[in-house]
């Protein structure tokens, strides 16, 4: 019993003077886009740095920006810049978001490997989701009906997509709409007619990445602006980055931090 | 003392379950109802447009209902069949040492996370499908009928099970004793004796049908359209709030819709169990079993 009290204390004073070490800890949340760069980065972060303690959550860009209003996170990924309606509920939580732009990322159209479409332009991609164009034939493919692979309308990358391909436009209701970037790979690699899109960082050689407008999708493509589906990623933060958070924002912009945004398959800034 | 003690605690946990779904069905309503002063009741239920993140955007959940019902309705196909008929083998042909194999086998189906059906509906089940029927895709409605059927069978096969063995031996020998045969005592006898805790055990099966999301999530589609046929892709109303609650901006009317869905599917499950409380109490009593 004595000695039981004795390893008690003894840890219970080991664990009081391992916290104050513990003090710089920031939490990230956010898009699922976002979160295979906040995890490498923090990795990197923490083995430089072993003192710091950074949580990574996923959630999506609506979860990281709602909690960044609610003050549960440091920092808030999104693919999408914030909206008027979560800006509004910011100022009245006494929240300012900053928007930093921490890499690009390519929206890529992809296709069955065994398609013989290999181009499409905007206006055409635009036809095929909106309904007007429904067989491959009148794209100078096989006589296929073409299956209609989407994410999901409150993503990030629906949101991206819908503004930068549809203009606004519906997405015919019979779409397969889907939940992550992979399922949207892993199902246009088995379904002979579809057609998806992803973040440049998912394409696989199990799928065909059609050129849009007549541009390739690929990394200087996207930086020059050449490519037309193209978006920046945010880390919001309340306010000017400060202390560890501004550590953090900095060493992703660093070229070493660059270096690892391209390694997960994202468009460095430089 | 210590009794008293321990008498507490226990009051307590018994009664924090109870705490616990007063919270949920609060926050439900709360967050639901917000929804209800831009749509209409009604259009939001018979509404045939879901696009809700369009300006102006449409609430209308009719497609996911739809969907909803038709996969619970292609399950009940699956899991009645499989799990009455399982039941009724274990309960009256199977020996005692095929029982002692059989039931733990398909109570195990019970314990699979639901992913991995889900896994296995992607990866087995569609491109099957796809091929037997000859679709462009094969995620559709009736590949997540046929894994939530499967996923169904062990509730209704224990709970039919156990329906059976509440019939009392005295109703079985009652009927041998007037010369019927074994085929006529189930029929006539042990069924309609057990009928009513064998509904309630593929109501107890529609619930965990109607309720399923990952599985529904992978291998449905996710098209949200008025469905016509079982080979078209679906989006129940679990797999729509699963997908999007993550990405809809909190205290959007978005995000109030999905609530409303949860509080729709609620409200479902809901009256579902109470119809299955409703006829296995009747049926204890007519049984003469105490409650």
């Amino acid at each position: 019993m004595k000695v039981l009290s004795k390893v008690l204390t003894l840890a219970l004073l080991a664990f009081g003077l391992t916290i104050p070490c513990y003090a710089e800890k920031i939490v990230v949340e956010g898009s699922t886009t976002v979160l295979p760069i906040a995890q490498k980065i923090a990795e990197m972060f923490m083995n430089n740095d072993p003192d710091i303690d950074i949580s990574i959550r996923g959630g999506g860009s609506g979860v990281g920006i709602a909690s960044l209003i609610d003050g549960t996170c440091d920092i808030g990924n999104s693919s999408r810049p914030i909206k008027d309606i979560e800006l509004d509920k910011a100022v009245t939580n006494g929240i300012s978001p900053k928007a930093n732009v921490i890499a690009m990322d390519g929206i890529c159209i992809i296709v069955h490997p065994s398609s013989s479409v290999s181009a499409l332009n905007k206006k055409q991609i635009k036809d095929i989701y909106a309904g007007a164009l429904s067989n491959w034939k009148q794209l100078g493919g096989s006589d296929e009906k073409i299956v209609i692979i989407s994410r999901d309308s409150s993503s990030g990358t629906f949101e991206a997509f819908g503004a930068l391909v549809l203009e606004g436009g519906k997405v015919r209701s019979d779409a397969l709409m889907q939940a992550s970037n992979q399922a949207v790979a892993s199902i246009v690699s088995r379904t002979p007619g579809a057609i998806g899109y992803v973040g440049l960082g998912y394409v696989t050689s199990s799928v065909k990445a059609v050129d849009v407008d007549g541009v390739k999708a690929s990394k200087e493509t996207v930086l020059s602006n050449k490519y037309p589906i193209a978006r920046p990623l945010f880390m919001y933060t309340n306010g000017t980055p400060k202390g560890l958070v501004k550590q953090f924002i900095d060493y992703i912009l660093s070229p070493e931090g660059q270096k690892l945004v391209e390694e997960e398959g994202f468009v460095g800034l430089k | 003392m210590k009794e008293k003690l321990y008498k507490w605690i226990f009051t307590v946990l018994a009664f924090a379950s109870l705490i616990f779904l007063i919270g949920i069905v609060i926050v439900l309503f709360k967050e639901a109802l917000p929804i209800f002063q831009e749509v209409k009741p009604l259009e939001f239920i018979l509404g045939k447009a879901w696009y809700p993140t369009y300006s102006p955007p449409e609430f209308g959940i009719l497609p996911l209902i739809l969907a909803s019902i038709w996969v619970t309705f292609g399950a009940i196909l699956v899991c009645v069949p499989l799990g009455v008929g399982s039941a009724l083998y274990l309960h009256e042909l199977a020996g005692q040492r095929q029982r002692a194999i059989l039931k733990p086998l398909i109570e195990i189906l019970a314990s699979i996370p639901s992913v991995v059906y889900g896994f296995f509906g992607m990866v087995i089940l569609t491109p099957l499908l796809q091929n037997i029927f000859h679709l462009p895709t094969g995620l559709t409605a009736l590949n997540a009928s046929l894994i939530l059927g499967i996923m169904a069978t062990p509730t209704v096969s224990s709970l039919a099970d156990d329906a059976l063995s509440y019939v009392p031996k005295s109703f079985r020998e009652a009927s041998f004793a007037i010369g019927a045969n074994r085929w006529q005592t189930l029929t006539q006898v042990v069924i309609p004796a057990a009928g009513s805790g064998i509904s309630t055990a593929i109501i107890l099966g529609m619930s965990r049908a109607i309720g399923e999301t990952m599985t529904v999530l992978m291998v449905a589609g996710g098209a949200a359209v008025i469905p016509h046929s079982f080979l078209e892709p679906v989006r129940p109303m679990t797999a729509a709030i699963a997908a999007e609650m993550g990405e809809a901006p909190m205290g959007g009317s978005h995000y109030h819709a999905l609530f409303a869905i949860a509080l729709i599917l609620f409200l479902t499950t809901f009256v579902f169990n109470i119809i299955a409380e409703m006829i296995s109490r009747r049926f204890r009593i007519k049984l003469g079993l105490s409650r």
